[in-house]
C-alpha cells in the first residue's frame, strides 16, 4: 500500500522549469499566495548561467513554524522540464508527489511506485485555448499555479490580486491571465480533487514581515548608510546590489539641484574599487559591490587601501569558485581571500549577515566602520542571500543615528594648531586623524603613498619606522574586535559539552537543524559568528566546550582557518562541517553531518 | 638629485600673485629625479601656471601612479594634498576624488608605462568618462625606475641604450585620448617652458577631460642618438601649430591682431585662449580634421605640439551625472539619509 506524505503547512514543492520560459514570474505569484494567507514561505531560485534554454528550479520551502532555510527533499515535485525528468523524479520523498504535463504518454519505466502521480494535460489544454505559441508557453505557467492552487488548497483571492499587482499598468494582461488561473484551478477541481495530501491552511505567522532580497537590502543600506559613490563592474550573483542602489537614489536621494549621489559603471572590477578608493580619500562614503573574481581582481588596490588607511565598502555576493567556478550557485568560499586580501602582510574586517534585514543592517554598520577604522570593510553575503526573496522582518531605522564620519581633523582643529600626523596614534587605539584634501591653505596636507612613511607621512624606507608602522596596523585591527557587530549566542535547552558555530546563510538552515538535533538529543550551544576579527566571546564559547562543530558552506573551512589563526583556540575542538555543492546548505545535511560525527566520535571517546 | 635641505626663508621681495604668494609657496619637496630631467622641468612649469592663474595651492589634488613621473608630484604644491597610488591605476583614482569633491582642481601626473601600458583601459575610460581633470603623461618612451626598458610610446626602430631596436609600433597618446573624447588635447615639450606653461593654465581652465603629452626626455637612458625622445631628436622635430596664450575670463580682450592667424576660443569659465596659428591646415576645434592632421605629422616623423584640440563648450562626469553643485563630501546625514518614514513606506511596498 502507498503510503503518501499528508502535511499541513509544513511542506517542500520543487518547481522545474526552462530558464527563460516564463516560469519565474508564475513560481513567484505560486509563492506569494501562500505567504498572502499567513503561511511563512522561503524560495530559492536555483538557476543557470544562462538566459534562455536550460534548467532552472525553484524550491519553495513551506512553514508554518518559520523554517525558511532550505530543508532538504521535497514533498512535491512539478516536473516542467522533460530535460531534467529522470533527476526530478528520483528526488521527491518516498510518500511525495508528482505534478506533471500529461498530454504525451509516458511510459510507467518513468515513473516510481513510492509516489503519487498527479498527471495534467497542460500543453493539451492550452493548445486548444491559444494559438500563439508564446501564449501557450506563457500561460501553461499561471495555469499550472491554479492548479496548484487547487490541488494544495491556495485561496484564490490572494492569487488574483497578485496578477493584477503584477500587470498594473499593463492591463490588457490581467484578464486573460486569470482567465488561465481558472482553467488550471477548475480543471484540478473536477480532475484532481484529493490527489496530494499536501496542504496550505490560512495561518497568521507572517505578520507584518517583509519579502526582499539581500542584494536590494545591502543597497539601500548604502542609501541610508550615506554612500554617495558607487562604482562597480557586472558580475552574477552581485549586479542587482548597484543597480538597486541606482534605483533607490533616484526615489531617495535626487535634491532640487541635483542628485545626492554618483554612480560609475566601470571598465572593470580594478577601477571600480580604485574609484571607491579615491572617493573614500577624498571624503565621500563609498562602495563597490562584486563577487569572487572581483575580489581576485582588486587584490593590489585593497592593499593599498589597508596599507595607506582608506575608508572602502566592499559587497561581496559570494558565488561558487574558484575562477568562473558556479556563477549562479552560492559558497561561503572568499572568507580567505578577502580577509588576507593582497600581497604583504593585511588583514580585513569582513561582516557576515544572516539574511537581507542584516545585509541593510550591516552595509550601513560598514559604512560607518570604514570611517572610523580607515581600511576595507566587507560585507560577505552571498547568493543565496543576495538574489533570492526572503521573508523578514520590516527594516528598521532609527533616526536618532547619525554618521560616524570617523577621526577628520577640521580647519578650525588644524588652525587651532593641533598636531597634525597623518599616521599618528594620538589616542592609542591605533587609528590614526586625517584630513579631507582642500581643508586649509598652509596645515594638514599630506601625501598618501602605497611605500612605507613616518608618522607625519613623510617617506621612508627605514626598518623601524616600517616596523611602527605595521604594528600600529595591527592595534587598529585589534580595536576593530570592539567595533564589529558581535556573535548571537544560543543555549542548548539543557548544558551541554558541545557547541557549534556558524554564520550568513546558514543561519537559517541551522535554526531548523538544532531543533531536530535536540530532538535526537544532540545538545548544542549555538555561537553565531557576524564578524571577523573575532572579539573574545568566540575564543571563549570555544574554550568553554569539548567539542565545538562549525558549519561552512566551502570545502576548505575558512572560517575555521580564520579561528584556528587567532592561535588561540585548541585545533582538535573543532570539527568542520562543510557543505559546499553550490545549492543552499539544508538543515537535513547539517543533522545528518553533525548527527554522523558526533556518533562516530561519541561512542568511542566514552568506551575509553 | 641634491641632498641639500631646501630652506624655507626667501626673499623679502619675491612676486607675489593676487593671492599674495610667491613661487616658493608652490613648490614641493627637492626633487631626487636625476639631475637634468626633463620632469623637473614639468613641475616647475605646473607651478608656474599655478602662481600665474593665482591659484590656493591646497585647492589643488595631485594624483599619480608609479614610475619616475609618478614620484614628481612630491616635487610640487606642498600644500596640496597628494596620493601616489597604484601602477597604472591613477585615473580611477582620479575619477573618484573628483567625484567627491567637485570643487578641487584634480591633477593626474603619469608616464608612458603609467598610461600606455599597464594603464592603458583607465586612461582611456576616464578621457572617455569626461573627467574634470589635467592629465599629463610625462612621456619619455622609456622605463626609468627599472633601468631602460621600452615603453609602449617608443618609436618603431629607435634605440635603447643598450643597442636594441624596439619592434613594435608607438602608441600615439594625443591620437588615443581624441578617440578616446577628450575635450581639451595638447602636446609639448619639457624643453618649452613657454608653451607648457599657457597650456596646462589653459588645461586648468578647461571643463572636462583635459590631456597633455609632454615629451621629457630621460637623461639616464633614453637620450642617446637612436633614441627619437632624446632632448636633440625632438628640437629638431618639434613641430609647433600655434603658440598659445592664455587670458583668464576676468580680463577685457581688446586685440585682435593679425586676423585670419590668430584665433580666440572662449572656454565655459570666460577664459579665452588665443591662439597664434602657425600651421595653416590646422584646426583646434574641428576633431576629424586634427586626428587627420596628426596622423599625417606622425607618418613624416613631426612631433606636433601645441593646442591640438579643444571643445569650448565641453562638459564633465558630474554634468553628465547630474551631481549637485554641493560637494558629494560635504553632504550632511539630513542630505543622505531618508529616515525611518520613507523606510516605513518601502517595507509597505514589499508585502
Amino acid at each position: 500500500m502507498l503510503s503518501r506524505v499528508e502535511k499541513i503547512n509544513d511542506f517542500v514543492v520543487r518547481l522545474a522549469n526552462v530558464n527563460g520560459s516564463g516560469s519565474a514570474s508564475a513560481n513567484r505569484i505560486f509563492a506569494r499566495s501562500m505567504i498572502r494567507m499567513g503561511v511563512p514561505v522561503g524560495s530559492r531560485n536555483i538557476f543557470p548561467s544562462n538566459i534562455q534554454g536550460l534548467p532552472t528550479w525553484y524550491e519553495v520551502r513551506v512553514s508554518g513554524a518559520g523554517h525558511l532555510g532550505r530543508r532538504g527533499g521535497y514533498d512535491l515535485m512539478v516536473a516542467m522540464n522533460p530535460q531534467t525528468w529522470d533527476k526530478d523524479v528520483a528526488g521527491i520523498d518516498a510518500g511525495g508527489y508528482l505534478f506533471y504535463d500529461s498530454t504525451k504518454p509516458l511510459p510507467s519505466s518513468k515513473f516510481r511506485e513510492d509516489i503519487t502521480v498527479v498527471g495534467m494535460p497542460l500543453t493539451e489544454i492550452c493548445n486548444k485555448q491559444y494559438s500563439d505559441p508564446r501564449q501557450r508557453q506563457l500561460f501553461k505557467n499561471i495555469m499550472y499555479v491554479g492548479a496548484l492552487g487547487s490541488l494544495l488548497g491556495i485561496e484564490v483571492d490572494p492569487t488574483e490580486a497578485l496578477i493584477k499587482e503584477l500587470y498594473k499598468g499593463k492591463d490588457k494582461l490581467i484578464a486573460p491571465n486569470l482567465e488561465a488561473l481558472h482553467i488550471g484551478r477548475d480543471y484540478a477541481d473536477e480532475h484532481l480533487k484529493g490527489a496530494i495530501g499536501l496542504k496550505v491552511k490560512r495561518a497568521d505567522a507572517v505578520g507584518d514581515r517583509i519579502l526582499i532580497e539581500g542584494n536590494a537590502a545591502a543597497a539601500l543600506g548604502c542609501v541610508y548608510g550615506g554612500a554617495t559613490v558607487a562604482a562597480w563592474y557586472p558580475i552574477t550573483p552581485s549586479t542587482s546590489v548597484a543597480e538597486a542602489f541606482g534605483s533607490y537614489c533616484k526615489k531617495l536621494r535626487v535634491g532640487e539641484d541635483g542628485n545626492k549621489y554618483a554612480i560609475v559603471q566601470a571598465e572593470d572590477e580594478l577601477a571600480a574599487i580604485g574609484v571607491v578608493i579615491g572617493a573614500g580619500w577624498n571624503g565621500s562614503r563609498a562602495f563597490t559591490a562584486t563577487s569572487g573574481p572581483g575580489i581576485s581582481l582588486m587584490q593590489e588596490f585593497i592593499g593599498l587601501a589597508y596599507f595607506a588607511e582608506i575608508p572602502a565598502v566592499l559587497i561581496d555576493v559570494q558565488r561558487g569558485g574558484p575562477s568562473t567556478g558556479m556563477p549562479t550557485r552560492t559558497q561561503q568560499s572568499d572568507l580567505l581571500s578577502a580577509a588576507f586580501a593582497s600581497h604583504g602582510d593585511t588583514r580585513h574586517v569582513l561582516l557576515f549577515p544572516a539574511d537581507p534585514k542584516e545585509a541593510f543592517e550591516m552595509a550601513a554598520t560598514a559604512l560607518n566602520l570604514a570611517d572610523r577604522l580607515q581600511t576595507p570593510i566587507f560585507v560577505m553575503t552571498d547568493l543565496d542571500i543576495g538574489m533570492n526573496e526572503w521573508l523578514v522582518d520590516p527594516l528598521q531605522w532609527d533616526d536618532k543615528k547619525r554618521m560616524d564620519r570617523g577621526k577628520v581633523m577640521t580647519f578650525a582643529d588644524l588652525e587651532s594648531g593641533k598636531d597634525f600626523g597623518r599616521y599618528l596614534d594620538v589616542d592609542g587605539d591605533g587609528i590614526p586623524f586625517r584630513t579631507y584634501p582642500g581643508t586649509h591653505p598652509t596645515k594638514g596636507a599630506y601625501f598618501t603613498r602605497g611605500t612605507s612613511r613616518d608618522r607625519y607621512a613623510r617617506y621612508t624606507e627605514e626598518g623601524p619606522a616600517y616596523v611602527d608602522n605595521m604594528e600600529r596596523l595591527l592595534k587598529k585591527f585589534e580595536t576593530a574586535k570592539s567595533l564589529v557587530p558581535a556573535p548571537v549566542k544560543y543555549d542548548a535547552p539543557k548544558a551541554t559539552k558541545y557547541g557549534v558555530i556558524y554564520f550568513g546563510s546558514t543561519t537559517s538552515a541551522m535554526d531548523e537543524a538544532i531543533l531536530a538535533l535536540n530532538e535526537k538529543n544532540i545538545l548544542l550551544d549555538r555561537l553565531r559568528i557576524r564578524a571577523y576579527p573575532f572579539n573574545e566571546t568566540v575564543i571563549d564559547f570555544i574554550k568553554s566546550h569539548d567539542r565545538v562543530y562549525v558549519v561552512e558552506q566551502n570545502r576548505d573551512a575558512q572560517l575555521k582557518t580564520l579561528l584556528l589563526d587567532t592561535g588561540r583556540v585548541d585545533p582538535q575542538k573543532l570539527v568542520s562541517v562543510l557543505h559546499y555543492d553550490g545549492n543552499p546548505i539544508t538543515a537535513r545535511f547539517i543533522v545528518n553531518d553533525i548527527s554522523l560525527k558526533s556518533g562516530l566520535e561519541t561512542p568511542l571517546k566514552e568506551s575509553v | 638629485m641634491t641632498w641639500i635641505t631646501k630652506p624655507k626663508l626667501h626673499h623679502p621681495k619675491l612676486p607675489v600673485n593676487a593671492l599674495g604668494f610667491t613661487h616658493r609657496d608652490y613648490e614641493g619637496a627637492v626633487s631626487t629625479l636625476c639631475a637634468g630631467c626633463g620632469h623637473d622641468s614639468i613641475s616647475a612649469a605646473i607651478m608656474q601656471a599655478c602662481f600665474e592663474i593665482d591659484l590656493p595651492p591646497h585647492r589643488l589634488a595631485k594624483l599619480s601612479g608609479i614610475g619616475c613621473s609618478s614620484k614628481t608630484p612630491t616635487y610640487f604644491l606642498g600644500q596640496s594634498h597628494g596620493f601616489n597610488s597604484v601602477h597604472g591605476r591613477m585615473p580611477s583614482v582620479l575619477t573618484g576624488a573628483n567625484l567627491a569633491n567637485r570643487e578641487l582642481v584634480y591633477m593626474g601626473i603619469s608616464g608612458d608605462g603609467d598610461s600606455a601600458s599597464i594603464g592603458l583601459g583607465q586612461f582611456a575610460h576616464c578621457i572617455r568618462r569626461g573627467v574634470n581633470m589635467v592629465y599629463i603623461v610625462e612621456n619619455n618612451g622609456v622605463y626609468g625606475l627599472t633601468k631602460g626598458q621600452f615603453s609602449a610610446t617608443a618609436d618603431k626602430g629607435s634605440k635603447s641604450k643598450k643597442g636594441v631596436s624596439n619592434p613594435d609600433s608607438p602608441m600615439d597618446m594625443v591620437s588615443l585620448a581624441l578617440i578616446a573624447g577628450a575635450s581639451f588635447v595638447g602636446r609639448s615639450f619639457s624643453g618649452d617652458k613657454k608653451q607648457l606653461v599657457e597650456l596646462i593654465k589653459a588645461a586648468i581652465a578647461h571643463k572636462g577631460a583635459a590631456f597633455l603629452d609632454v615629451i621629457s626626455p630621460c637623461i639616464a637612458f633614453n637620450n642617446h642618438a637612436g633614441s627619437t625622445k632624446s632632448f636633440d631628436y625632438v628640437r629638431e622635430h618639434n613641430e609647433a601649430v600655434n603658440a598659445l596664450e592664455f587670458i583668464e575670463g576676468k580680463e577685457e580682450i581688446t586685440v585682435d591682431h593679425d586676423p585670419g592667424t590668430t584665433i580666440n576660443v572662449t572656454q565655459h569659465d570666460g577664459s579665452v585662449l588665443r591662439l597664434k596659428k602657425l600651421a595653416e591646415d590646422h584646426d583646434p576645434t574641428d576633431r576629424a580634421s586634427v586626428m587627420n592632421f596628426i596622423q599625417r605629422h606622425n607618418a613624416r616623423g613631426e612631433i606636433v605640439t601645441g593646442l591640438l584640440y579643444v571643445e569650448p563648450d565641453s562638459e564633465d562626469l558630474h554634468d553628465r551625472l547630474g551631481v549637485t553643485a554641493r560637494p558629494l563630501n560635504a553632504l550632511s546625514d539630513a542630505d543622505l539619509c531618508p529616515g525611518s518614514d520613507a523606510l516605513d513606506k518601502i517595507n509597505a511596498g514589499l508585502r
